[in-house]
């Protein structure tokens, strides 16, 4: 079979390098990354500048990254949940879960600020997250109920099961090791960021580096090939399930350490849309199977650049949804396949209804293209 | 994209020439084609699919589409019914020029198309799937009585006597192809494509199928048949369009071109070297003596509403060829052999030890591996790429988390491709892009990189052409002789006869004969025996 992509000759290398670029599935969400990050440079001087105080980084751009940290520990469960074919929609829940339990325990604890017990909370809520993990991915995997189901259950319980935790109240400690997890800096880097890159590291490489990834994939794209293969599917979904709960409690811990309150009700509530949201931006289609780790890095990095840029151009907060419906339509038009196709089928049918010069024509579709 | 043709289509001033891209022979009639496609090219990442084809069909005839896997059969069709684009050349239908958006206006245009797997609803019923689109209204309701009298009314024109208010997945896949070819008469179609609609039939429903189709042949309709079978072939056609390696090869009437022809002109090759596989084949018969420890032993085994409980010895080196029609049991014994369902009752010993063969890992950790019958389905993992397909169940026995290292793979994966010829040898392909004779040898890489000692092959030739089945089943042949174990499950007798050395023959689920493939065993004393009583599923119409 010969290859079908010509090779790039003068003029139109540097569109065929062009075109490269932008079919690149990160293209588009990486665009809207950098013009809304200039955006809110002009219009808020400063922005972009980045100091050391104290040995610590300060700055917007400090901040951003910071508040990126949730998103991106939710989106990398969701995103491997995602492509077994299923979908997470509990780990906003869960995130209240894990911070009911850790900061309940606290409470209780003789001296919430000894590192030990801090340690021991903070695995506490990871037990929980894992347990309410290993619920939704019996649910779906054990029981064969449709994911959006199995784990909507969680997702309208869960934040009963954390009222439960904390008795109905909005549960405050003060514990200040426990604060360092939201707040704190390690080597000048936000603890946040260190843990979020951390996750990250640990989870691309555990996909990556073993078969896990490359099962994951299989089970979305064919399940009972998957399973005549000798692929355990329904184990390979259920850890997933785990790892997604595990990660959201983190989240959970993380997004509530600065204030240490565990606000049953409100922590995380619709983050599990945010999470969706990021994997979408970051190349991973809904129907599973092929997933991209790497995209959710510029995913959580623009929902948060998006998150303070309503706040930056002074615009009423209640609002910020309508601009991230925004700009997940715009990424996921410019992505569209069938857009695609509709352009290319267009560029195809001007080519072809002037037959006089066909090679005129041809070469002219190459560089416009 | 692709370059543009290289020249305009000439008409040739002799016949159809080996090289020439357009059909130019003598019109069959004095009508104009309904059917002209010139210079046809459709381009794939790293597969150029057609390259400049031409072909014509003409009204009231049968003309067979033929070529190897990955000739370019299905992408022509493709291009035809308007699931693909084409990147060059023109199709005219009734002498417009036609471009498609989409499959709908082909249909529009008065093609229609009939699948080897059906591409109806299964989930409706027959009036349903036949009217669909096509419902009788009384205003803006549907008048269910009068569409289902119409949907009888076209069913009955195929002699067709099925109830139009059943659900169409309860009749079998040959009453399914029927009613997708009313369906076809419904939207009154000047073009009917049958895409290997005989590779689930047996012999009397395709005799059921050709009578349909000579009918509908005197009507005017053009009817473009895509089968695997020569016999079919040069029974129904009347005309017959070559392909090879995405290039038009000729355009014969099919009394001008005797069968090693069109063999050779398939492949590329003499027809006489073909000859010489499909001979060898029927291979040394060692019979394996009572004494000889099984490699896999079942005692019993059976499961309710799947299979009847059955024995069945299986020997290392030797190739153990099931027979019996569609549904007779076939895939389910292979499904409790491979650890894909799990037995009701029943035992099997593997090596002398009682094992339990509770999944599709616990088979392959004891050296079973399965191919399943339904390629697509419970095969290929379509969006993965040739390596991930082939690597998917070494990986699956080695467990998750111990890597197979990259290097190791790719040798493996280099080694299949070249072995089996997997085209294109391309170990980053997306499999769903491959034909379905390539996937086949994919699929068939990704259980010999297992080193299984038991091999289930079910239907492993179904839908690939001569060429590919000769090695496959060669292939099969030098596997048993280096001492694997092969279950052979087909629906062409011949082909089982000639493969094994030892035959088991299924009936209404339940294996009703096993005996050792002597001289003596033809394919008409097989026929008996599943015959013996005859079933109730025997005839549809």
């Amino acid at each position: 079979m010969t290859p079908t992509t010509p090779a790039p000759s003068g003029a139109s290398r540097g569109a065929t390098v062009w075109r490269e670029v932008t079919r690149h599935g990160l293209f588009w969400p990486v665009l809207a990354l950098v013009v809304l990050l200039l955006a809110c440079g002009v219009a808020s001087p400063g922005f972009l500048d980045v100091t050391v105080r104290d040995g610590h980084l300060f700055g917007q751009l400090v901040d951003l990254l910071r508040n990126s940290a949730t998103p991106l520990l939710l989106a990398l469960g969701m995103c491997l949940v995602i492509a077994t074919g299923g979908i997470d929609l509990s780990v906003g829940a869960v995130m209240a879960i894990g911070l009911a339990v850790s900061l309940t325990y606290l409470d209780n604890a003789a001296d919430p600020s000894n590192v030990g017990t801090v340690v021991t909370a903070v695995l506490l809520g990871l037990a929980v997250g894992a347990l309410g993990g290993a619920f939704n991915g019996a649910m779906v995997a054990g029981l064969g109920i449709q994911p959006f189901i199995a784990t909507m259950i969680l997702m309208v319980a869960g934040r009963g099961i954390a009222m439960l935790i904390t008795q109905g109240q909005i549960t405050t400690v003060t514990s200040a090791p426990f604060k360092t997890i939201g707040s704190g800096f390690v080597l000048g880097v936000p603890t946040p960021v260190v843990i979020a890159v951390a996750a990250f590291v640990v989870v691309s490489l555990a996909v990556r580096r073993t078969a896990l990834g490359m099962f994951l994939e299989s089970i979305g794209i064919n399940r009972e090939a998957s399973r005549l293969a000798g692929v355990r599917s329904r184990r390979t979904t259920w850890t997933v399930y785990v790892i997604a709960g595990v990660l959201a409690a983190l989240a959970g811990l993380v997004y509530g350490a600065p204030t240490m309150a565990a606000d049953a009700n409100n922590i995380g509530l619709m983050k599990e849309l945010d999470a969706i949201m990021v994997v979408v931006l970051g190349g991973t289609k809904l129907d599973g199977g092929r997933f991209y780790l790497g995209g959710l890095l510029v995913g959580a990095m623009l929902l948060s650049t998006l998150e303070r840029a309503v706040i930056i151009f002074q615009l009423p907060s209640q609002t910020t949804p309508l601009f991230k419906a925004i700009v997940l339509i715009a990424v996921c038009v410019a992505a569209s396949p069938t857009l695609r196709a509709m352009l290319r089928g267009r560029r195809r049918a001007d080519r072809s209804n002037t037959p006089a010069a066909p090679v005129e024509t041809t070469s002219a579709a190459e560089v416009t293209a | 994209m692709s370059a543009a043709s290289p020249a305009p289509a000439d008409p040739a001033p002799s016949g159809s020439t080996p090289t020439g891209s357009t059909p130019t022979g003598p019109a069959p009639t004095v009508t104009p084609p309904v059917v002209q496609m010139t210079g046809i090219s459709i381009a794939f990442p790293g597969v150029k699919a057609l390259d400049d084809v031409g072909f014509r069909l003409f009204p009231g005839e049968v003309h067979a589409l033929m070529g190897e896997n990955g000739a370019g059969k299905s992408t022509l069709i493709k291009a035809l019914t308007g699931v693909y684009a084409i990147d060059s050349g023109r199709i005219e239908v009734d002498g417009t020029d036609l471009r498609f958006d989409g499959p709908s206006q082909a249909q529009a245009a008065g093609i229609s198309t009939v699948y080897q797997e059906v591409n109806l609803c299964a989930n409706l019923t027959v009036a349903e799937n036949v009217m669909l689109g096509h419902e009788v209204r009384r205003g803006p309701f549907i008048d269910w009585r009068a569409t289902r009298r119409r949907a009888a009314e076209f069913l009955a024109r195929l002699n067709l006597d099925v109830d139009p208010r059943s659900m169409l997945s309860s009749h079998t896949i040959a009453v399914q192809q029927l009613c997708a070819i009313a369906r076809a008469l419904v939207v009154d179609a000047k073009v009917l494509i049958l895409d290997e609609p005989t590779s689930s039939l047996d012999n009397a429903e395709v005799a059921e199928l050709f009578r349909v189709v000579r009918r509908l042949k005197d009507d005017g309709v053009a009817i473009l048949f895509v089968s695997h079978f020569l016999d079919q072939i040069y029974e129904i056609s009347d005309r017959v369009t070559v392909l090879r390696n995405g290039r038009f090869v000729g355009e014969h009437r099919i009394e001008d071109l005797p069968r090693r022809e069109l063999i050779a002109a398939m492949i590329g090759r003499s027809g006489d070297a073909l000859a010489g596989i499909e001979e060898k084949a029927r291979s040394t018969i060692t019979i394996h003596s009572e004494r000889e420890t099984p490699f896999l032993t079942a005692v019993g085994l059976g499961k309710n509403g799947s299979i009847q409980p059955f024995d069945v010895n299986l020997y290392a080196g030797e190739i153990l060829g099931v027979a019996g029609l569609l549904g007779s049991g076939r895939t389910e014994m292979a499904r409790l052999l491979s650890g894909a369902d799990r037995p009701d009752t029943g035992d099997v010993h593997v090596q002398s030890s009682l094992t339990r063969l509770t999944s599709p890992l616990a088979a392959l950790a004891h050296g079973i591996a399965y191919s399943t019958e339904d390629r697509k389905k419970e095969g290929i993992v379509g969006d993965l790429t040739v390596r991930e397909n082939i690597a998917l169940a070494m990986q699956a026995r080695r467990g998750t988390w111990r890597r197979i290292p990259r290097r190791q793979l790719d040798d493996v994966v280099a080694r299949y491709i070249t072995a089996l010829q997997i085209n294109p040898p391309n170990p980053n392909a997306l499999i769903r892009n491959l034909s379905g004779g390539n996937q086949q040898k994919v699929l068939l890489a990704r259980w010999l990189a297992t080193a299984p000692r038991l091999l289930i092959l079910d239907e492993p030739t179904r839908g690939i052409d001569v060429g590919a089945k000769a090695e496959i089943q060669k292939l099969v042949t030098e596997l048993a002789q280096d001492g694997m174990s092969v279950v052979f499950i087909s629906s062409e007798l011949e082909e089982v006869l000639r493969l094994s050395q030892r035959l088991v023959v299924m009936r209404d689920r339940r294996k009703v004969d096993d005996l050792v493939n002597a001289d003596d065993v033809t394919t008409s004393t097989i026929l008996e025996t599943i015959a013996a009583t005859v079933p109730q599923s025997g005839a549809h119409a």
